[in-house]
């Protein structure tokens, strides 16, 4: 079981800001997971259209494409920060 | 030393500052810099969303890194989160070093990556009632790459 975490418009379109979830056991990539999530639902798969403009924490720590899930807790989907 | 905080009220500037240089004599450059809600027309209001478990965190990393690059220059960074108003402030860094090209250096350094690898996100309202992400700008990526 994973936490996920959704924040900004990744949240609004989600229409959740976290759910738990066991992920299929082939699921073992951020690519695959943000691949798998996107058919769940057509709120995931519009939010999650365009990769270029999401990025994904692993246990609170910036993850890419290839980062690993093995062990992984809580995985945050969000898009580019804008602090400051 | 480089410390963090994130809070949803507001800091006083002019007093963090002055903490910060209280009882030193070995420090010649103060730096500081804020950033402010600007009231670009038609704007009422800036929320800022943060991950609570996460970003705290993010914004020590990024003091530590540039504490560690310049080991001489002492300093703090606030960020605020929720809702800010034209004219508010959002964010503070402050440095202070023996030279004012450290203070200058590490002040913009925490300022482009607070801007780029801390996890916060800004949501306008507008006086027409609508609501809108701010998208965030590949000017400010290769502000911090440049680092």
């Amino acid at each position: 079981m994973v936490d996920l975490l959704y924040f900004a418009w990744v949240r609004e379109m989600i229409g959740v800001e976290s759910e738990r979830l066991a992920q299929p056991a082939a699921v073992t990539t951020v690519a695959a997971l943000l691949d798998w999530l996107a058919t769940r639902s057509p709120g995931h798969a519009a939010a999650l259209a365009d990769r270029t403009r999401i990025r994904v924490a692993v246990d609170q720590r910036f993850a890419t494409p290839d980062t690993p899930l093995a062990g992984a807790r809580e995985i945050a989907i969000f898009p580019p920060v804008t602090g400051g | 030393m480089i410390s963090a905080s994130l809070q949803a009220g507001p800091f006083d500037a002019a007093a963090e500052q002055a903490a910060l240089l209280a009882g030193r004599t070995d420090l010649g450059a103060a730096v500081q810099f804020t950033g402010l809600v600007r009231a670009d027309a038609g704007l009422i209001a800036l929320t800022l969303e943060h991950y609570p478990a996460m970003t705290l965190a993010q914004m020590q990393a990024i003091a530590d890194q540039a504490a560690a690059r310049w080991p001489g220059v002492a300093g703090r960074i606030i960020h605020r989160h929720g809702r800010l108003r034209p004219g508010e402030t959002i964010v503070l860094v402050t440095t202070a070093s023996a030279h004012r090209g450290d203070a200058f250096a590490a002040a913009e350094f925490l300022m482009d990556w607070l801007k780029t690898a801390a996890p916060f996100w800004k949501r306008e309202e507008w006086a027409d009632g609508t609501t809108r992400w701010v998208e965030a700008r590949s000017s400010d990526d290769a502000a911090a790459e440049r680092w």
